[in-house]
């Protein structure tokens, strides 16, 4: 047996419009008043720049360096990250590293670090490429600047961006 | 100093020239304030904020966007007819500037009244001016030489010429109750009673008129964004769509005017005297007054957009001719029937 919907008719007053009105009037001025008077706990709209979103765990945001607890940074210069990225935003110069320094065994480092965040797309195949677990995507999102090169993050602002990752294993201590 | 005061004094085109400067400067201020004042009250019932970021709470955005639009480039397209291209905007705003001037706005301050010409027509003049707007919005449509501007204006032209005929309608019976055209004294009759409550069906279609006529949300068709994607003045930029910007503000303001002068009671509150005692201070109090109702009445202006949503083109018309026309007609019979009963023998 179908089911059959009953349709209502409409009562006079609906049909009159009028009360309808009313009640949309009377709606719209409690929202009014609600938000003028601040009674409104989820309050949809965020003041953005002073007051900023909070990014989740593992949110892919901009491509940093980090340093272990004892202030190694971690990179080793290997360079696959800089051919793995898929915009070539990565540019390593990589340069031997002297043999009396503390971490002497490691050979390389990177002269020279810098990812161009005009290029990168955030898509974390360096950070999954990594061999030492040196560059991790962070949380910060938004980058600004006058100029082009602005928007070019060097070494010393990328390990400033990327701050510590503590290490559990320290394979190139005492090496 | 003293001599150019006296000067002003003395003579009429003077004070009537002043009055005109302050007067246009007051309404441009209102009209820059509306529009920033609807946009955060649109905001506060849609439960968003609202331009808040220029000067304290968003008060310096009127002067951000004029000199945005002042700055912008004045770019005209190719294919439009130039004269009437560039004539458009402003024949739509000064009709809107123009209505005001037979308005009290007040009673008398220091021995001069307040209202910049006291014409014995006075609402003829207004309806004459404002059935000139819908020139401008026709002249637009039409040279831009594009569909959508061109559907915008046949749309205006026919709901404007609609809704003037129910405007013009709803206000014979107040006119009627009144005995003259002359707004002063029709403030002088709703001395004891506004004439809202003695003519509320007059005041409703009026009300629904204006909303029309100003195109305002519930009756936009002119420029209804989502169908049209912006009407009359889809074709036009910078400080040319600032002027329709503008005459559409300033048409809302002489609208409320309007109807604080004919229904509202003007300048007067009840149980503050009509008479001034102390010429300067009761003027004063009297413009105050006026401009606090049009301040109300722009609210509901604001308030009935973010309500209502747009009619369809027919049911606007079908709205126009056979509801609010024939009610107007109802109405002034019924109340020339009053008056007839009522009038000693």
């Amino acid at each position: 047996m179908p089911l059959i919907v009953p349709r209502r008719e409409l009562t006079w007053s609906e049909k009159l419009y009028f009360p309808a009105y009313f009640g949309g009037l009377a709606i719209t001025v409690r929202h009014f008043l609600n938000s003028l008077l601040g009674r409104k706990a989820d309050k949809v709209t965020m003041e953005y720049p002073e007051e900023k979103w909070k990014v989740p765990e593992g949110y892919r945001g901009a491509p940093t360096l980090v340093s272990d607890q004892d202030g190694r940074e971690k990179c080793v210069g290997c360079q696959l990250c800089e051919f793995v990225c898929p915009p070539r935003a990565i540019t390593i110069h990589p340069a031997p590293m002297p043999e009396n320094a503390q971490h002497g065994k490691i050979e390389k480092y990177a002269e020279k670090f810098e990812i161009n965040m005009l290029r990168c797309i955030y898509c974390g195949l360096c950070e999954e490429v990594c061999p030492e677990q040196a560059i991790f995507l962070r949380q910060d999102y938004a980058f600004t600047g006058y100029k082009r090169e602005d928007l070019v993050h060097d070494k010393k602002r990328l390990l400033e961006l990327g701050g510590v990752m503590p290490d559990p294993i320290f394979k190139w201590k005492n090496k | 100093m003293n001599d150019l005061i006296h000067l002003i004094a003395i003579t009429p085109w003077a004070i009537a020239l002043v009055k005109i400067g302050v007067v246009l400067v007051i309404m441009l201020g209102l009209v820059a304030y509306t529009v920033l004042a609807e946009r955060r009250i649109a905001a506060l019932i849609q439960d968003r904020r609202g331009p808040n970021r220029v000067g304290p709470f968003g008060l310096l955005q009127p002067v951000a966007d004029g000199v945005k639009f002042l700055f912008k480039e004045n770019v005209m397209p190719a294919h439009v007819n130039k004269i009437y291209y560039v004539l458009a905007p402003t024949i739509t705003l000064i009709p809107a500037l123009l209505t005001f001037a037979v308005i009290p706005f007040g009673s008398t301050l220091g021995g001069v009244p307040m209202v910049i010409a006291d014409l014995n027509v006075g609402v003829l003049w207004i309806f004459s001016i404002a059935s000139l707007g819908v020139y401008g919005i026709v002249l637009a449509g039409w040279s831009s030489n594009s569909k959508y501007p061109f559907l915008g204006g046949i749309r205006s032209s026919a709901q404007m010429i609609s809704y003037e005929l129910s405007m013009g309608m709803s206000v014979i019976g107040v006119f009627m109750l009144v005995g003259s055209l002359n707004m002063t004294r029709v403030v002088g009759y709703q001395h004891d009673c506004w004439l809202v409550f003695k003519q509320p069906v007059g005041f409703l279609i009026f009300l629904v008129a204006a909303f029309a006529e100003t195109n305002r949300l519930p009756f936009d068709l002119p420029e209804s964004e989502q169908e049209l994607v912006g009407g009359y003045h889809t074709e036009y930029g910078s400080m040319k769509f600032a002027l329709f910007f503008l005459a559409e503000y300033a048409n809302m303001i002489t609208a409320s005017a309007l109807m604080v002068t004919l229904f509202f009671g003007g300048w007067q509150f009840p149980f503050i005297g009509f008479a001034p005692n102390h010429p300067m201070w009761n003027g004063v109090l009297h413009i105050g007054i006026f401009f606090a109702k049009l301040l109300c009445l722009m609210l509901v202006f604001i308030w009935v957009r973010w309500m209502f949503p747009r009619f369809r083109y027919d049911q606007l018309m079908n709205l126009g001719w056979k509801v609010f026309f024939p009610l107007g007609l109802a109405n002034i019979l019924l109340t020339a029937l009053i008056l007839t009963m009522q009038a000693p023998r």
